[in-house]
């Protein structure tokens, strides 16, 4: 199911704004890949890019090539809303439907598509994506309770169970732990390593300790200053990148001598 | 200052003076009571014919403010006085701001009530009724035949005008219809009348066309530009995370407009909906000049004079018979009744609201 995505020359723009410049990495299937890198950098800005919601943003384009097994994201007649159900997204804040049930919440890449489904087919996967996000044992006995109606961390976990309902290929995650205690980031971060046997994941985090737990590789992200654009600094293993970094900036960066 | 001081009665330092739980009701009520034996005595020493209540209130009111003011000053210091003369002035304006929709009420209700409650006035119309008796059905009709019309109009188009400034318009087209709904909503109402009369009797050559359509109309000029306002706020306040949410599922744009964002927000367009409803169901001169008006029943909105229950109030008033108590109690009680159909929609908006708006709690 895991697909690889290649990278390659990406510019990214908010309107004439050039937000990153001349990234190119190559992001293997099966495997944790970890965005770092100071505010304002273009982490979120090129994860965002992976799945063509950059342009949801008035006058946001991206310039360069994202292939994902070999296809053009941006290449011309792409549609991308097909993309999207390839390339699933965890967002920062955990952002469940308010108007719908926990159930509805997780089905809600089915049922939003006007998809019909039988009452059977939709609790097997219910269920199966809610156990794929460890939350199945804390919301069995209220599935048609409001999804509002869940801690944050539970909240967040059920946007992960609702991005893997459509099983998508790559999933993308922009700091989702950011909002979250130290013990619902340990959940999810067991969550990450288990979903790693499926998906390809990419998540975007400030947390260094975060990266260097559950990613296999890093990407350390830097810009010049305010209003320059961000580029992609040193994209390696995580053990080279937090032990023996090639880069001056990233060792400073990772060690917390930074600036 | 040590603490350990034996025999030192131990004080709290952050007590202050305070007054007792109910002063000010106590203090309320006294000022009424002197403020009423002042204009008592006036009323004894002849200086006035009878009793001033409204005079005992507003000066009791003043009183108030001024005792409460200084007995908190001197017991409580001046920041807790100043806190209870601003909340005493803050609830008398809202006392003021509520009697005239309170005296409204009650003299629609006196007024109207005598009429409103003959056997006759929801089950006959005016036809052929020269004293007392006869009814408004055929206003009643009128009123909700051009109204729902004017609304099966008007919603969709400006509930879509809306979905399209908040979520496709940009740049200058969006602009323009901004300003020109803004400009819209200050339109006269007889300026309406006048488009709809001018339009229609130009379209079908009659130059003294009238009918229930034309008014419905007129209304929908009113009413389209207060359901684009009040829905693209609506909109506008759906967060944007939910629609990427949507997004990154792989749900194209419409699906998430008409699956996420419209419900997120029907509560608050309901609400909407149901102010316009409001604004224009009351509108009188628009159909005065294009729908007319009328004795006899007209279910036909397409041809014919229509009665309108504002039109009806104004006629009844403004056309006294020789039984001139019998229209007037009848024009009380069109009031009464257009009140009443008001106060239902809005409890339906309430109670669909309700229903429909997100659900919170655990």
């Amino acid at each position: 199911m895991s697909k690889r995505i290649e990278v390659t020359d990406l510019n990214a723009f908010y309107g004439k704004f050039l937000a990153v410049e001349g990234v190119s990495l190559t992001i293997e299937p099966r495997s944790v890949t970890a965005f770092i890198g100071p505010s304002g950098c273009g982490k979120s800005t090129l994860l965002r890019t992976l799945n063509r919601m950059h342009e949801v943003i008035p006058g946001a384009y991206v310039e360069g090539e994202v292939l994902i097994d070999g296809n053009n994201l941006y290449g011309p007649g792409v549609d991308p809303v097909l993309v999207r159900r390839q390339v699933g997204m965890v967002f920062q804040r955990p952002n469940p439907f308010p108007t719908m049930s926990i159930q509805d919440n997780v089905l809600a890449g089915v049922k939003l598509n006007n998809r019909r489904m039988s009452k059977g087919d939709a609790d097997d996967l219910t269920e199966k994506s809610l156990r794929g996000a460890n939350l199945w044992n804390e919301v069995k006995d209220r599935l048609n309770g409001p999804g509002s109606g869940l801690s944050g961390g539970q909240q967040q976990r059920l946007c992960i169970a609702r991005a893997i309902a459509v099983e998508p290929d790559v999933i993308l995650m922009d700091e989702p732990c950011s909002a979250l205690d130290p013990i619902s980031t340990l959940a999810i971060e067991d969550l990450i390593e288990e979903m790693k046997a499926d998906y390809t994941i990419v998540i975007v985090t400030h947390n260094m300790q975060q990266a260097s737990r559950v990613s296999d590789r890093t990407a350390f992200f830097n810009i010049a200053g305010t209003g320059k654009p961000g580029k992609l600094i040193e994209y390696d293993d995580t053990t080279t990148i937090f032990s023996n970094p090639s880069v001056q900036s990233t060792e400073d960066y990772v060690s917390g001598r930074f600036g | 200052m040590s603490t350990t001081t034996v025999g030192a009665p131990l004080t709290n330092s952050l007590t202050a003076g305070k007054l007792p739980k109910h002063t000010s009701l106590a203090v309320l009520a006294a000022s009424w009571l002197v403020a009423g034996a002042v204009f008592l005595m006036l009323q004894l020493s002849g200086a006035s014919e009878d009793f001033n209540i409204a005079g005992t209130l507003v000066f009791g009111t003043v009183l108030y403010g001024i005792a409460i003011y200084l007995l908190s000053y001197f017991v409580e210091g001046v920041r807790k006085a100043k806190d209870r003369l601003v909340t005493a002035l803050v609830t008398a304006a809202f006392v003021v701001a509520l009697l005239p929709l309170v005296s409204l009420v009650v003299t629609t209700v006196t007024n109207g009530l005598p009429a409103f409650l003959t056997p006759t006035f929801f089950t006959s119309s005016q036809r052929n009724v020269v004293g007392a008796g006869g009814g408004a059905l055929h206003a009643v009709v009128g009123t909700l035949l051009i109204t729902g019309l004017a609304g099966i109009i008007s919603v969709p188009i400006g509930l879509l005008a809306a979905i399209y400034l908040t979520e496709y318009g940009r740049g200058r087209l969006a602009r323009g219809i901004t300003f020109f709904v803004d400009v819209m909503t200050g339109i006269p109402s007889i300026v309406a009348g006048l488009f709809a009369f001018a339009l229609f009797s130009l379209l079908f050559d009659d130059p003294g066309i009238r009918f229930g359509f034309g008014g419905a109309i007129a209304l929908c000029v009113l009413m389209i530009p207060v359901v684009v306002r009040s829905s693209e706020e609506m909109l506008k306040l759906v967060p944007n995370e939910l629609r990427e949410a949507a997004y990154a599922l792989g749900v194209p744009k419409w699906l998430t407009i008409v699956k996420v964002v419209l419900p997120t927000s029907i509560a608050g367009i309901i609400t909407g909906v149901m102010i316009s409803i409001s604004r224009v169901i009351g509108e009188t001169a628009p159909l005065l000049i294009i729908s007319g008006f009328t004795a006899s029943m007209n279910y036909n909105l397409f041809s014919e004079r229509m009665m309108t229950l504002p039109v009806f109030v104004y006629n009844q008033y403004a056309n006294q018979g020789t039984d001139a108590q019998a229209y007037i109690d009848r024009a009380w009680a069109g009031a009464l009744t257009l009140i009443l159909i008001v106060m239902v929609l809005n409890g339906l908006a309430r109670l669909i609201a309700k229903i429909f708006s997100p659900k919170l709690g655990r």
